[in-house]
Formats: C-alpha cells, sequence, structure tokens
C-alpha cells in the first residue's frame, strides 16, 4: 500500500561481486528472517533491504501526515460538536502516526529532512487515495469506514514486519486507528438510519465516488508488482496485494448490508464456488495517473505541506536559537 | 545550514509498579519541549504516568555485532537456570 511506484523506481544495480563476508552475513541475515526472527536498527542488513524500508516507512509516514488534509477540511464544518471532537481527535492521530513513523523510518539512516525533501519534490509517494477531495460530510464517514478500513487491513500484517521499529509502530498504530473505522461507520449509520432522504443520498454518493479508489490502496495486481516478491521474501510484506484487496471487498459486502447501501459495480456478487465476492475490473489507467500526479488534488495536496513547511521555518529556527542561547549562558 | 532539531528517544512508564519501556523517538529543540512532544506524540491514549526523555547521542548501546561474543559467557551457565535442578515432587514447586 505505501510502496506505490516502487515498480517503476530504477532498478537498482547490485554489486556483482561481494566479499566472501559479506555472503556470508547475508546468509545469516537470510536465515534469521526465515527464522522469524526481529532486525533491529543497528544489526546488518543487506542494502536493498534497508533501501526498501526506508521507502516504504517513508511514504507510509507521508502518507499520514497528507492524510491529513482531506479531512481536516471539514473540521470547521462538522454537523455537531460531539463529531467536531471526533473528527479534530482522528486527524491529531493521523499526525501522530506520521511523528511514529518518520521516528521508525530514522532508525535506518534517513534524515527528517531528507525525507520532507523527498515528497515535497515528488521523488517519494504517498498512497493515492489522499489525492481525492471531500466533497460532502459524508465523505468524511466514509473515509472512515473504506479508507481507514483499508489501511487497517494492511496495517494488522505489518505488525510482524521483520523490521522491528517498524512492526512496533505499528502495533501502536493499530490500538489507535479502530476507533477511526468505527467513528467513520457510525457517522454513515446516523444519517442512513435517521437521516433525510437528501442526507441518505449523500452517503452514497460518498460510497460510489470513494469505493474504487479504496480499492486501489492495495496496489496493482500481483502479477504487476515486482517488487512484492522481494519484501515477500524478506518478512516485510506477509499477504498479497490481491489478497488483501479480496478480503476487504468481503469485509464491506457485510457492512454494506447493515448501512443499506451499494456498491457502485454491477459485477458484485457472492461466488459460492470461490467463497468469496466477485467483483469488476479496477481502472488501472487512473490509478498510474494518479500516482503519477495527475490526480484531482495532487498539486494542492503538495503545495499545502510545502507551505506549511516553508511558513513553520522561523518557528523551527527559533526554538533552535533560543535554546543555544540558553545553553550559552548556562555555560557562562 | 541545515537546522534540525536534536533527537530524542522516549521512554514511557504506563501504569504505576511497570518499568519505562523505550516507544519512539522525536525532535524537539530542547528538553522542556522535547517532554511535552513525548506526552503529545505518546501518551494521547492514557498511557502515561511517567515519560522520560534522553537526548539520542547519549544513550550508550552494546554493539549488535558483538552480540555472540558479548553475551556468550551467560550462554553455558546452565547452572543459573531453575531447570537445570532436579528436586523431589514433594518441594519441586520452589
Amino acid at each position: 500500500m505505501y510502496t506505490q511506484a516502487m515498480d517503476t523506481a530504477p532498478k537498482e544495480e547490485r554489486k556483482a561481486v561481494r566479499s566472501a563476508e559479506e555472503a556470508e552475513l547475508e546468509r545469516r541475515f537470510d536465515a534469521r528472517i526465515d527464522a522469524g526472527d526481529f532486525i533491529e536498527a543497528k544489526d546488518w542488513m543487506p542494502g536493498h533491504y534497508r533501501k526498501t524500508l526506508v521507502r516504504q516507512i517513508s511514504q507510509h509516514a507521508h502518507s499520514e501526515i497528507v492524510g491529513m488534509l482531506p479531512e481536516g477540511n471539514w473540521i470547521s464544518r462538522a454537523p455537531t460538536l460531539k463529531r467536531k471532537a471526533i473528527l479534530l481527535a482522528k486527524v491529531q492521530d493521523e499526525g501522530g502516526h506520521g511523528l511514529y513513523l518518520y521516528a521508525a523510518a530514522e532508525t535506518l539512516g534517513t534524515s527528517r529532512d531528507e525525507m520532507i525533501e523527498a515528497l515535497h519534490s515528488g521523488k517519494a509517494k504517498y498512497s493515492s487515495i489522499f489525492n481525492y477531495p471531500t466533497l460532502t460530510w459524508a465523505d468524511i464517514g466514509t473515509i472512515g469506514w473504506l479508507v481507514d478500513g483499508a489501511a487497517i487491513m494492511n496495517q494488522v500484517p505489518l505488525t510482524r514486519c521483520s523490521y522491528a521499529p517498524y512492526a512496533r509502530a505499528m502495533v501502536r498504530v493499530c490500538r489507535e486507528e479502530s476507533f477511526h473505522q468505527r467513528q467513520g461507520f457510525d457517522s454513515l449509520l446516523v444519517m442512513m438510519q435517521k437521516g433525510t432522504r437528501e442526507q441518505k443520498a449523500m452517503v452514497q454518493d460518498a460510497v460510489n465516488r470513494w469505493w474504487w479508489p479504496s480499492l486501489m490502496m492495495f496496489g496493482p495486481p500481483d502479477s504487476e508488482s515486482t517488487h512484492s516478491a522481494q519484501s515477500m521474501r524478506w518478512g516485510i510484506k506477509r499477504i498479497s496485494n490481491d489478497d488483501l484487496r479480496q478480503k476487504f471487498v468481503d469485509a464491506c459486502m457485510e457492512q454494506a448490508k447493515v448501512l443499506g447501501v451499494t456498491f457502485p459495480d454491477p459485477l458484485l456478487k457472492w461466488n459460492e464456488a470461490r467463497g468469496h465476492h466477485d467483483f469488476g475490473p479496477i481502472d488501472w489507467d487512473e490509478f498510474w495517473r494518479v500516482v503519477g500526479g495527475d490526480g484531482p488534488c495532487n498539486r494542492d495536496r503538495i503545495a499545502a505541506r510545502v507551505k506549511a513547511w516553508d511558513d513553520g521555518a522561523w518557528v523551527r529556527d527559533a526554538a533552535l536559537a533560543h535554546e543555544r542561547k540558553r545553553a550559552m549562558k548556562e555555560a557562562a | 545550514m541545515k537546522t534540525e532539531w536534536p533527537l530524542w528517544e522516549v521512554f514511557v512508564r504506563s501504569k504505576a509498579g511497570l518499568d519505562h519501556k523505550h516507544c519512539g523517538s522525536l525532535h524537539a529543540a530542547d528538553p522542556k519541549m522535547a517532554i511535552q512532544l513525548a506526552r503529545d506524540v505518546y501518551t494521547r491514549r492514557q498511557e502515561g504516568t511517567s515519560v522520560w526523555v534522553v537526548r539520542s547521542d547519549q544513550i550508550v548501546a552494546s554493539d549488535p555485532g558483538d552480540k555472540d561474543m558479548y553475551f556468550d559467557p551467560a550462554e553455558d551457565k546452565v547452572y543459573r537456570h531453575p531447570t537445570f535442578y532436579e528436586l523431589p515432587e514433594s518441594v519441586n514447586h520452589m
């Protein structure tokens, strides 16, 4: 989910000649992975393992921070104080999750400044789902239900990722994430059970717009995800894109029945032989366009992040200057 | 000039009676800010009765490369383990 665009990244030049010592270190590393051992920050690891994780964890962190924007958009317009407080708490959580993940990525040797620079320049990606606009209040509930639902499905297996600082951050995230999905579903349920005809239509409209992008969150089909195999071998990825996507569809169908909404897919139906729901083809052209920078909100999202960073520079500098002055005074 | 705030490691005691556990790191300009941010970032679900922050460059750690060598002396001293000793059934709960 957070490895979008890794398939299109330039192929790494793997050093042809390795010392005997390095080959032995790699053999021992593979044995630890196969034994289900955890890798910690200062352990030896293959360069490619480190690079893959820096990329994935930092893109996960970027996703959390950018993900604050579409929902932050509705804090001032939440219909009640209760919903406003809930949304504030959720968005604050997302900020916190981004911070856990930046901290985890930094254990691998990258710096906050480097990661922020990569995001702002477009070199690093964030989950494509956050390039869609939140047009109505029902979008907020729908994001909680579908987008956080998809994220949870992806994040639970990551609590067993072979790289321990990432796995531990995921445990923390998962504990906080479940209220995100529940509050969204709750918000939609209230509108579908007690709302006006217009409110129910608003919910269905939001679901119609967010369904396919949510399915795309799980990434390209397994057959087209070339780096997935290596990630699976290294215990970074535990369940395939397609398997996760199928699990998600099956879970959502049950939940949609409770809400009384439908999904915009005429081919969605239970397949008794497979024991799963069949669903229609995903528009992968849309996915690659949005990942590539041509979604409805890509430019706005990055502009908002760059502005926040640039406008905050004086605060960061002032805090450091204040501390240096204080330290000098103390030393005198 | 890069002006990143220094890195701090955060330790939280979630309940009286438990140890402080390492839960991650954060950037802060000074000690007071580090403690406040640690509370904001790592105790949003009331998981903290006590928070410690330590500048990361103050942490002294064993070298994981020396793991085997460093901890090896403890490995073959099986007499440190209770299961090494076979006792009569009536006192085996010791």
